[in-house]
């Protein structure tokens, strides 16, 4: 926090309040961090939905440890803790995580701020703070390391750990804090035990839709996954693929920097998920089932659509369920904003306008991971009128997980005027 | 433009660096031998608090006559990372090492008797 050192009003001149700021570490306070944020929040006031902000569920998982159904596994997850506080039976590579880019990025390495004791969470007050501060209404939270998860080599180990932070995320957390929502892990590599979590939870008010994380090897169109998705489909919610990086799948192991891995494999898995979504012809037999897919940017949809609308023209009879182009299907589809490519603007542009960003796309920001956008990676985008912006910050997910929109934040009430602070962001 | 005292030269060692708010204004001060540079603490890509991240050394990558990789090391360049999204800056040119039209905003600054003098708009 600021340290006074007034030098105020000398030989007769206007008085400047001058303070000092500290430099930034994994100690410090997330409300410093984003207080450049915090100011942009208050001047703009939009309603803001962000559709995937992070827990870190490990600096919890003795809570988490505690939910497990079994004893088995329970013991199994605190025996890690005799060897150092590794996370037990979670399939994380720690020397592996590199995203903080070795140091330079604090609050991709810890979020180790104080908070006040007494009744509230910690990740609680943690992920207030960044609310409060990105001017955010609804924060939808999924978990970090368990991302990769869906490779552990031990499919019940999955349902085990998933259940057991489903039930942690949703008896601990989501009550202390309504403006938090969750879309609920599902044990993907255990079709059944979806199955289980999506009727145990479907009239949870915090949970406002499921989720697979992406980075797994398993055919979304596998037979065994239709009851799953009748029963999601009968909830109304929507289901949401997650995407994340692996470097230790083979076709990654041939990048040598962490930059190439990560750039490719955020993208990759949901590339082949939504391909073989669409190609046999899910969208047309679960027409009501909405799918958002999460956490690979945006620029690779114009080149799916593009690649997929090709091929399928030559070889429709590969695909007899589909009634249209592929690319339209993925218009119809939802997309969450972050990590938003800006470094052209032109082909940003042409991407919103080929998935229909208008309607189907919904900001994220990824906090507190270190590849983060905030709201004015919409904001400051100069091709999309006030009311598009509005609808991608807010009013889209809104629709989607029928959110109540606070009186003072409807469409009536427009945003404050403010003059641009700086030229549009442009990477 | 107003001078403003914001401290003592002293105060900041040789290879440190201090920031600064001066009203709205917010100035990281940066000390390199007998030099001090000053920056706007906003950085270009998304507006964060570039100044109050930490400094690192050019990372250099060496190529043989063969052009192969000899490895990394740290060069002798200086630069602020910006603690939001880890964007870099040389701390001599304000400049990106990728895209030196990216640049941190300078800011006029002055020493005088020991004490810092930062020009602050009227
Ligand atoms: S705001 Fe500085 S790196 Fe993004």
């Amino acid at each position: 926090m600021l340290t006074k050192t007034p030098r105020n009003g000398k030989n007769g001149k206007r008085s400047l309040r001058i303070s000092e700021l500290p430099k930034i570490s994994t100690a410090t306070d997330t409300r410093e961090i984003l207080a450049h944020a915090a100011k942009e929040a208050r001047r703009d006031n939009y309603f803001i939905v962000d559709v995937d902000a992070h827990v870190t569920e490990t600096a919890f998982w003795p809570d988490v440890i505690d939910r497990m159904d079994s004893d088995v596994y329970k013991q199994m997850a605190r025996a890690f803790k005799e060897r150092g506080p590794a996370p037990g039976l979670l399939n994380t590579t720690p020397g592996l995580l590199f995203q903080d880019v070795f140091g330079r990025i604090p609050h991709q390495q810890r979020l180790g701020e104080t908070v006040p004791g007494g009744r509230t969470h910690r990740q609680v007050t943690l992920v207030q703070r960044a609310m409060d501060s990105l001017g955010i209404d609804y924060m939808v939270v999924f978990p970090t390391p368990m991302l990769v998860l869906g490779m552990h080599p031990q499919a019940e180990v999955e349902v085990v750990i998933g259940n057991a932070f489903n039930k942690w995320l949703t008896e601990d957390v989501l009550p202390q804090e309504p403006r938090m929502k969750a879309m609920l892990y599902l044990p993907f590599n255990h079709p059944e035990a979806c199955v289980k979590a999506v009727e145990a939870y479907a009239d949870n008010p915090s949970v406002i839709g499921f989720s697979v994380t992406s980075t797994r090897f398993r055919a979304v169109h596998h037979d065994s996954y239709m009851p799953l998705y009748s029963a999601i489909q009968a909830t109304g919610k929507p289901l949401a693929f997650h995407s994340g990086f692996h470097w230790g799948d083979q076709s990654m192991q041939q990048c040598n920097r962490f930059i190439s891995m990560h750039s490719i494999s955020f993208v990759y898995y949901n590339i082949i998920h939504l391909t073989n979504w669409i190609i046999n012809g899910l969208p047309e037999r679960f027409p009501k089932l909405r799918v958002i897919w999460i956490e690979s940017g945006l620029a690779w949809l114009p080149f799916l659509m593009q690649r997929l609308d090709s091929e399928y023209m030559m070889r429709s009879s590969e695909a007899p369920l589909l009634k249209r182009r592929p690319s339209e299907y993925i218009r119809d589809m939802y997309f969450s904003s972050q990590p938003l490519e800006r470094s052209n603007l032109e082909l940003t542009e042409a991407t919103f306008k080929a998935i229909k960003a208008e309607t189907q796309l919904l900001f994220a920001s990824d906090w507190p991971h270190w590849d983060f956008d905030l709201p004015n990676s919409i904001t400051t985008l100069p091709f999309l009128d006030e009311e598009a912006k509005r609808n991608i910050l807010g009013f889209n997910a809104a629709r989607l997980f029928n959110l109540e929109i606070p009186e003072h934040k409807t469409l009536k009430a427009k945003p404050k005027k403010a003059p641009a602070v700086r030229e549009p962001v442009t990477a | 433009m107003e001078e403003i005292v914001v401290g003592r030269l002293a105060d900041i060692p040789d290879g440190d660096y201090r920031i600064f708010a001066v009203d709205e204004l917010e100035v990281g001060i940066f000390r390199t031998g007998s030099k001090v540079l000053a920056y706007e603490n906003v950085c270009p890509h998304a507006g964060g608090p570039v100044c109050q991240g930490k400094i690192f050394n050019k990372v250099e990558e060496v190529i043989t006559p063969d052009k192969k990789s000899a490895g990394l090391r740290f060069g002798k360049a200086r630069h602020i990372v910006c603690p939001w999204h880890g964007y870099e800056y040389d701390l001599l040119t304000g400049c990106h090492p990728g895209d030196p039209s990216l640049r941190l905003m300078p800011v006029k600054v002055a020493v005088r008797d020991g004490q810092i003098y930062v020009s602050v708009p009227e």
